[in-house]
């Protein structure tokens, strides 16, 4: 038997709790707070408890999904096939509409590395200032 | 000879002895420590003393995966007595645990403010005497209109984490009954006053064993331990009942119930 903790950080928001993740014989099972850390000082929320508990869970999303047609189903797709359809479209509504009928949601579960190449994504190659992030509740 | 050498020789005796897969202890893990099994083999000069985590409820998991699984656990007083109101309620096989009895330095004590900071029989450390609450006799000067102004005020910074429930070894229940919207409505901040708290404080009397970990836990700074080390008081003097004082104690509760037929 094999147990042990991992250090990390919660990914659920921007606030940067510290975290441990139970890992039991190679299964992640479970989360705790992390006594003494400068932000979150030995303390979670519910969303910081619960933390390691989307990993396995069945619904978990693991390949893009395409809907072909409005009202269709949903299909599981290629990241190339997503990828290049978001790229094709994306252009589509900038040609009809204009940069500014694009916004962009980017994420608190991120890093600032990949919040910064978001942005940059939105203003220097789409045109458009709408940026925005799932943290504004 | 200080204290955290003689714990890794203890550990590192137990594990030698081959009667134990690995000891559940504390490992130092960036700022903090966190639960660890160390097993045969594995170098003990990260095994640290500070800060405890809720082992007990670790231990309770770990034996739970594997059914023949036989570990050792650097144990505290609270954290025996805390084995002791697990194996009472078939959590926990105490034959399955080797403790290495651990006594809480003052200092420790002082940190959780606690009256009974050894286990009942002490490996490493030496015992110092358990202190009084001084909030816990703050709050005895309260009247009881003051008292349920204090736990409203405390209760509603409540942000419903759920963590005192969930660091708990002794909420061990499948189903909660916190998460029952009949009871905790969802969506909904503060909890309602005061079933949330009084719900989880029902359920844990006569099995609380005042190990802090709830108020530790807690985001909000509600002083759990308070509500809990009055409630331990009460059961103490209705029923005689000490938690964890013995394996042989049947629980209040469950005698109570039996004699008036319920």
């Amino acid at each position: 038997m094999e147990y042990k903790n991992v250090l990390t950080t919660c990914i659920y928001c921007g606030t940067g709790c510290g975290i441990y993740l139970e890992v039991l014989d190679g299964k992640l099972v479970g989360s705790l707070p992390v006594k003494g850390h400068p932000i979150s000082e030995g303390k979670l929320c519910i969303k910081g408890w619960n933390a390691h508990s989307f990993v396995y869970h069945p619904d978990r999303l693991k390949t893009p999904l395409i809907r072909d047609r409005k009202g269709g189903e949903l299909r599981e797709a290629s990241w190339d096939e997503a990828l290049g359809l978001i790229a094709s479209r994306l252009n589509e509504i900038k040609a009809e509409s204009g940069p500014d009928a694009i916004g962009v949601f980017t994420s608190a579960k991120c890093t600032n590395e990949e919040n910064y190449l978001l942005q940059k994504l939105a203003r220097a190659v789409i045109g458009t200032h709408n940026v925005d992030h799932c943290a504004r509740l | 000879m200080d204290r955290l050498k003689l714990l890794r020789e203890a550990v590192q005796s137990l594990l030698d002895s081959g009667r134990v897969e690995g000891v559940l202890a504390l490992r130092a893990e960036g700022p903090a420590s966190t639960p660890h099994l160390f097993r045969p083999g594995d170098s003990l000069d990260d095994l640290v003393l500070w800060p405890k985590y809720a082992l007990p409820r670790t231990l309770d998991m770990l034996l739970d995966a594997d059914p023949d699984v036989r570990l050792g656990m650097v144990t505290r007083g609270c954290e025996e007595r805390g084995l002791i109101e697990l194996a009472k309620r078939n959590q926990v096989d105490l034959d399955r645990v080797e403790p290495i009895y651990l006594a809480c330095t003052a200092e420790e004590r002082d940190e959780c403010r606690c009256a009974w900071p050894y286990p009942s029989r002490i490996d490493v450390g030496e015992k110092v005497e358990g202190t009084a609450d001084a909030l816990v006799e703050e709050h005895e000067k309260l009247s009881l209109e003051e008292r349920t102004r204090f736990w409203q005020e405390q209760f509603a910074r409540c942000i419903k984490c759920y963590g005192c429930r969930t660091v708990c070894p002794q909420c061990f229940c499948e189903v909660c009954v916190l998460e029952e919207d009949k009871w905790v409505e969802t969506g909904i901040l503060a909890p309602p006053f005061p079933s949330y708290h009084l719900i989880r404080a029902y359920h844990t009397v006569s099995k609380c064993v005042g190990c802090m970990e709830c108020e530790q836990a807690c985001p909000a700074d509600i002083p759990l331990t308070v509500l809990y080390t009055l409630l331990r008081r009460d059961a103490e003097e209705m029923f005689e009942y000490v938690p964890g004082r013995s394996v042989d104690d049947p629980p209040p509760l469950v005698v109570e119930t039996m004699w008036q037929g319920v």
